[in-house]
């Protein structure tokens, strides 16, 4: 570690890599050097001077966030003078704060409390009139209240830097200095809620939070968020049983602090008004309440009597309950109903991808890789609305370590702005998958009617913002060509720069693409079910034509979409992509045939119009909702929501995590223990084995293959499967494939039960 | 939003002057030129201005309340802008100031009823060996008496 | 035009085509002169036109007299990226109104100055940052390029010497701050006036993030004559360490206000007395700002033996600054003096850093209760205080700016703010101002 620079702080010595800050030095070497606008991640400020240092041979204080290392310094961190400087910081701070901790969210957990209570005086000389101006709503989910802001500008960069969205801005100057949304009096943006968090005082209040609680009345658990597929871990607060707020502050599981507004806020869902409380019977044509040993009861004699009578069972998953349920529910369909009828709502084509990198070893991304490979390349995707978290990592990526990004996708995305290259597919989001595959060797035979006889609007290239005025010449159509090769400067994000002439028409931006690639170091694919089947393999294909190490995001929709298929909840395979041998319908086959009965754990097939068709067999329906498909239940169990029960779930890019029950649920069981209680009543308990979460992961982690991740890992952090190592070799069915492209603000037929986001104008913008 | 041939010819020229890719840098110039003929920063205006160089309303609004040359509203026919920092007020300044606001009846940033004189106290404008000092406008009016400034006023208004 | 008469005690290097009829026309100057040290300079090697600016000892004019050669040098010549030259006629510290008459009366010294500023560099295109306010100066100036360009001064090799350069007039829109150069960059690139961190320096990461020489207006403008005569002669005109002229901007309680051509190291009592004509009305000197605002106020004790350049100016812990001479007299209140000083900085600070935002507020609403009568004793060391607590602890000088000031009249004239508590009448209230005040009782 010759490389190392050392120095001195406070007597001590230190070592740190070049271009190290003193104050991230420090605190490596365990001393705090206090901050508030110096933000790990987020571009440097040097705003609010609570980071003075004394550097010998400096004449004087230098602020820490924005000093180097440099060999031999010596800097003291604790001189009567820096605490001096501390102190008349936190005095001119205070001076227009209106102190209204008692009222404050934030009391409790707030830096500017913290860092008086530490740093600062006891008194304030300060004995003029404040500057007030009234709270403000900016949406159903941030408030502002001006006069606490220390204007550390920390909710201006997250906004901007980390979420590509810009949406918060400093209007006016001097003392009059404001935050301002981008819409004059309200915002238009994520309402990911990042600006509330990372808010060192009481400044920015969620609406949902606000005035609830003290902090210090909550428990706090970590568990994972029940949408999309990101597997981002939210950490609830709750308090008499009630979840009062989400946040991630901790920066635990694959996300970091990253949460956006489902995560953070939709919640919301689990004590919406039409949750089911008891199990519903159908008595002369009506569904009625029941008791559970009623409702068990029925399941269980219906299922023995089919049974009995060699009657066809169908059972149909869920992408949303735990791997656990998941095993435990194929495992009752196939050894005790016997059948191979199974399957769920596939969103994104995995066995295809694992079938196509059969052999390769370590080609699935993980979130992480998406901040730290040097390219990535998006395919279809609306990466920003469909997977926050993997846009926020590979935006991450681009400012902290200039990665170049590509983006291929059917219409503008957020990546555009500091992409290398982006370029636009016609037509449906299909498109892409073809497109792409066209390029190795313009194998261009059954294409012909693809992209080069595309429409006017169809597949093009983007036109380029940089062009400047209308009438500016060149070709009128250019990739957009952003300042990824350039600074990761985040200006960039609103201001590409560093334009590059690109090829004027479509087959040779894509071919312009390629060789882009091929001059890459590493790349990450990610591609949403506009590539599936022979698409995929044609995907690999071309990326190993690339001649460089390519890893692979196949994306899916929901919080377990990718455990339900690892977890086989399909006829195709067993656990671990171990083809089945049998036959089995498909979820439309399931809804078709008229079987003796029909069981849908956590899934809403029905929900499409005319779908609502029952047929004459029973039905037994798992759900939190009266969905469309529970209302033609004979059977209405009702399930326990992610945030009510312990398991494990599995996120797109195939990490494990653990759910932790953080509120009881009122009359619902979790969808394990349900089926369980329907296999003891019919009494095959003892053949499935116990249904306690931990005992059935233990069974998977022994059994399914990629599963046998190391059990610590699970504890606190997030374990990658390793599912692949040989061909799954079984037919994939990828017409079966179909993603539900959920925005920000929808989340399938969870999303509709959400408060907050049916609440936000957003999503009446949305598509 | 239309404006005049003369402005939009300041437009072109002025996104022409600086590197490619940074239009941005017009955006001060371009604001105080537009205020100029539109009157104000109006909404329509913070619009067209960040369509035309590429960035935010968002952005605009930033730039635009950190000069105090920006108005959101319209000042008078006639701004006229009384210096009273410290050279102008070693010669008076602060008492011109409250003469004219005497005179006029109005305040700081306020406009006479008929909209044609508007007042703003204002901080060093850099005519401090010739002061007390006031703009008019544009145009610079140096050693400025109560007399004199009754005089201009009285000729300002006459003018319309 | 001129302003003011000029004296025979000037030494006319930089103003020395002021009051000729045509000034500002590049016929003129051509007819003086004009663009040969251009000429020369493009024959000479940048390290040359580096080492005769050093040899000069010309110093920053914009206040903070960092030596010009030096900061030339910082830039990176080999750097593939493009260079800019910027001028920074952002002129807004009280007390100052010297690159007003620069540019007014003659804008092609300015453009020669940088033109060679960019053969030194390496520099193709620049930029003049001209403060809103002076929206004259903006029409003077784009004149003078359109005049360059057309005469060939301007533009794609330049008189046959292969020299490409562009240059730009640029318009703020009112903000002192703007005047701090890495600000000057933010504003220039069309943001709001935040001065950026340094390091790095603008030399090495300026505007575009291009290396970038940013220099006041009146520094350029020392440029042509420095390489016309060489460097040895314009220091010679000056002190040691600091050479050449200063204009200098005399102001507030003098007779013959105006801008001077002075050489460095003239002397105070000389500046006031025959410069300037003396004080009005008989009185007597009570202090002095001698360059701009925001420079300590001296005495007219600490006056006394004083001249106008870097090290008499430091040796009075005070500084040469801008050249803003400020006067008052005996009559003057120095409450109100430093409250309405403190009001234009905390009207101007651009909010960023804690100390500078907060103080400049607190002090001016101080300064305003105090002076109005509403002081209490405890608030003469709490003014003190806080402008203690702000020096050398904000992001940026302006908060120095705001700090020296305070602390140097508290010190100074400590009598004057209990004089206040006592209930004495504020001298300046009552003196006779010369002028008409009775409207205002009516």
């Amino acid at each position: 570690m010759a490389d190392l620079v050392k120095l001195t702080i406070d007597g001590k010595p230190v070592q740190a890599p070049p271009g190290t800050l003193v104050i991230d030095a420090a605190k490596t070497a365990g001393m705090e050097i206090p901050a508030f606008c110096y933000y790990e991640g987020l571009t440097l400020q040097a705003a609010c001077r609570m980071c003075l240092v004394e550097v010998e041979k400096m004449p004087k204080l230098m602020t820490a966030c924005t000093l180097p290392v440099a060999e031999g310094m010596v800097v003291r961190t604790e001189t009567p003078e820096v605490a001096a400087a501390r102190k008349y910081m936190l005095e001119f701070l205070l001076t227009n704060h209106p102190l209204d901790c008692p009222v404050c969210d934030k009391g409790g957990e707030c830096e500017l409390q913290d860092m008086t209570f530490r740093y600062g005086v006891g008194e304030s000389r300060y004995t003029e009139e404040k500057v007030h101006t009234p709270e403000k709503q900016y949406s159903p989910v941030v408030f502002f209240d001006a006069p606490r802001c220390i204007l550390c500008y920390r909710c201006v960069r997250i906004c901007n830097e980390g979420l590509g969205v810009g949406a918060l801005g400093v209007v006016y100057r001097g003392v009059g200095s404001e935050i301002a949304p981008n819409k004059g009096d309200h915002l238009e943006c994520d309402e990911c809620g990042a600006c509330i968090d990372i808010c060192p005082v009481g400044a920015l209040t969620s609406g949902i939070y606000r005035y609830k609680t003290r902090p210090w009345e909550m428990t706090h658990v970590a568990t994972i968020c029940a949408h999309c597929a990101d597997g981002c871990r939210t950490t609830l607060g709750t308090r008499n049983n009630q979840i009062i707020r989400g946040n991630n502050r901790d920066r635990s599981g694959v996300n970091g602090e990253f949460l956006c507004i489902k995560g953070r806020y939709a919640f919301d869902f689990y004590d919406h008004p039409e949750r089911l409380q008891a199990p519903l019977m159908r008595v002369d044509g009506k569904l009625e309440e029941v008791s559970w040993a009623r409702a068990l009861e029925a399941v269980a004699q219906k299922f023995n009597g089919t049974l009995a009578a060699g009657g066809s069972f169908g059972v149909i998953g869920s992408n949303h309950t735990t791997n656990e349920e998941n095993y435990y529910l194929q495992k009752f369909a196939r050894e005790v109903l016997k059948t191979n009828n199974i399957d769920h709502h596939r969103t994104g084509d995995v066995a295809a991808l694992l079938d196509a990198l059969s052999g390769k070893e370590a080609a699935l991304a993980t979130a992480a890789d998406l901040y730290q490979r040097k390219a990535i390349l998006i395919l279809g995707a609306d990466l920003a609305l469909e997977h926050p978290l993997l846009s926020f990592q590979a935006r991450a990526n681009y400012r902290h370590h200039q990665a170049h990004l590509y983006a291929v996708t059917p219409g503008p995305v957020r990546e555009d702005k500091y992409s290398v290259v982006s370029i636009r597919v016609g037509g449906p989001a299909a498109k892409v998958g073809g497109d792409l595959g066209v390029i190795p060797g313009r194998d261009v035979g059954a294409v012909t009617t693809g992209p080069g006889a595309a429409p006017v609007g169809g597949p093009g290239v983007v036109p380029n913002p940089n062009a400047g005025a209308p009438s500016a010449p060149g070709p009128r159509w250019a990739p957009v060509t952003g300042p990824g090769i350039a600074t990761g400067d985040p200006s960039g994000f609103c201001h590409p720069h560093n334009v590059e002439a690109g090829p004027g028409d479509y087959f040779a931006a894509l071919e312009h693409l390629r060789e882009r690639l091929k001059a890459e170091p590493e790349l990450v694919i990610v591609f949403d079910d506009s590539f599936k089947g022979q698409d995929i393999k044609r995907l690999v294909e071309y990326a190993d034509s690339l001649g460089i190490p390519v890893k692979y995001i196949c994306l899916v929709d929901y919080s377990n979409s990718r455990g339900a298929l690892d977890m086989a909840l399909t006829p195709e395979f067993l656990p671990g992509y171990q083809p089945s041998g049998q036959p089995g319908m498909r979820v439309d086959e399931m809804l078709a045939a008229k079987l003796d009965v029909l069981w849908v754990v956590g899934a809403n097939p029905c929900k499409a119009p005319g779908a609502g068709d029952r047929g004459p067999g029973f039905v037994v329906v798992q759900d939190m909702f009266l969905t469309e498909t529970a209302k033609l239940a004979d059977v209405v169990l009702p399930a326990a929501c992610a945030y009510e029960k312990n398991g494990t779930v599995t996120n797109v890019t195939g990490e494990v995590q653990r759910l932790k029950c953080a509120v009881g649920a009122m009359g619902a069981k979790p969808d394990l223990e349900i089926m369980g209680f329907i296999a003891r009543e019919m009494g095959v308990a003892a053949a499935l084995g116990p249904w306690l979460p931990d005992l059935v992961l233990e069974e998977i982690r022994a059994t399914v293959r990629g599963y046998d991740v190391p059990a610590p890992a699970l504890a606190f952090g997030a374990a990658q499967t390793r599912p692949v190592n040989g061909r799954p070799s079984s037919e994939t069915r990828p017409e079966l494939v179909r993603s539900e492209h959920n925005g920000l603000f929808d989340s399938g037929t969870l999303g509709r039960y959400s408060r907050v986001l049916n609440s936000v104008l957003e999503k009446r913008l949305s598509r | 939003m239309t404006f005049s041939p003369q402005l939009e010819a300041r437009f072109e020229k002025l996104l022409k002057s600086y590197p490619p890719g940074r239009q941005r840098s017009a955006l001060v110039p371009m604001l105080l030129y537009a205020q100029d003929e539109v009157g104000s920063m109006t909404d329509e205006l913070i619009d067209e201005v960040a369509q035309r160089v590429g960035v935010t309303p968002l952005q605009v609004n930033e730039v635009l309340s950190y000069y105090s040359m920006l108005h959101r509203k319209p000042m008078g026919k006639y701004h006229v802008q009384i210096c009273t920092n410290i050279s102008c007020l070693l010669n008076d300044g602060d008492k011109l100031w409250e003469h004219a606001c005497k005179r006029l009846g109005i305040g700081n940033k306020e406009v006479t009823p008929d909209g044609q004189v508007s007042l703003e106290e204002v901080e060093c404008m850099g005519a401090c060996s010739w002061a007390p000092a006031i703009q008019v406008n544009y145009d610079f009016h140096h050693f400025i008496t109560p007399e004199k400034l009754d005089q201009l006023l009285d000729s300002l208004t006459k003018k319309q | 035009m001129l302003y003011n008469e000029p004296s025979p005690l000037e030494t006319k290097v930089l103003s020395r085509r002021f009051g000729a009829p045509n000034s500002a026309s590049i016929d003129t100057y051509l007819a003086d002169q004009g663009y040969q040290a251009f000429r020369k300079a493009a024959g000479m090697k940048p390290e040359e036109i580096i080492e005769q600016v050093k040899i000069s000892n010309l110093r920053g004019r914009g206040g903070a007299g960092f030596p010009t050669g030096m900061k030339w040098s910082f830039v990176p010549r080999t750097s593939p990226k493009p260079k800019y030259i910027v001028v920074n006629g952002d002129e807004s510290e009280p007390g100052t109104c010297k690159d007003r008459v620069l540019i007014e009366n003659d804008p092609h010294q300015l453009i020669e100055g940088v033109l060679i500023a960019g053969l030194a560099v390496d520099a193709h295109a620049g930029y003049v940052y001209i403060r809103g306010e002076y929206r004259y100066l903006i029409e003077v100036m784009e004149k003078a390029i359109g005049e360059a360009y057309a005469k060939g001064w301007l533009g794609k090799n330049i008189q046959g010497t292969g020299f490409d350069f562009d240059l730009y007039a640029h318009s703020g829109a009112g903000a002192y701050e703007c005047g701090e150069e890495s600000a000057l960059l933010e504003s220039l690139e069309g943001k709001r006036g935040i001065p950026r961190i340094r390091p790095p320096f603008p030399a090495v990461v300026g505007a575009f993030q291009c290396p970038t020489v940013l220099n006041n207006v009146e520094t350029y403008c020392a440029v042509p004559a420095i390489i016309r005569d060489g460097g040895a002669a314009f220091a010679a005109l000056g002190v040691p360490k600091a050479g050449g002229t200063k204009m200098t901007c005399l102001t507030g309680n003098i007779n013959k206000p105006g801008v001077y051509e002075l050489r460095l190291g003239f002397p105070v009592a000389q500046m006031i007395e025959e410069v300037g004509g003396g004080i009005p009305r008989g009185r007597r000197l009570k202090a002095m700002i001698p360059g701009g605002s925001s420079c300590p106020v001296l005495t007219a004790k600490e006056c006394e033996g004083a001249t106008m350049d870097y090290d008499s100016m430091s040796a009075r812990k005070t500084m040469l600054g801008s050249g803003g001479v400020i006067v008052m007299d005996d009559q003057t209140c120095m409450v109100k003096a430093l409250m309405r000083i403190i009001r234009f900085y905390a009207h101007e600070s651009c909010g960023w850093c804690i100390p500078c935002r907060e103080g400049t507020t607190w002090l001016r609403k101080i300064l305003v209760r105090f002076h109005e009568g509403g002081g209490t004793r405890s608030d003469i060391d709490l003014i003190g205080d806080i402008g203690k607590n702000m020096l050398g602890r904000t992001f940026c000088p302006l908060g120095d700016a705001a700090a020296m000031p305070t602390i140097s009249f508290v010190e100074k004239f400590r009598e004057e703010f209990e004089d206040h508590l006592a209930g004495k009448p504020c001298p300046y209230e009552h003196a006779d101002h010369g002028i008409e005040v009775l409207s205002l009782s009516r």
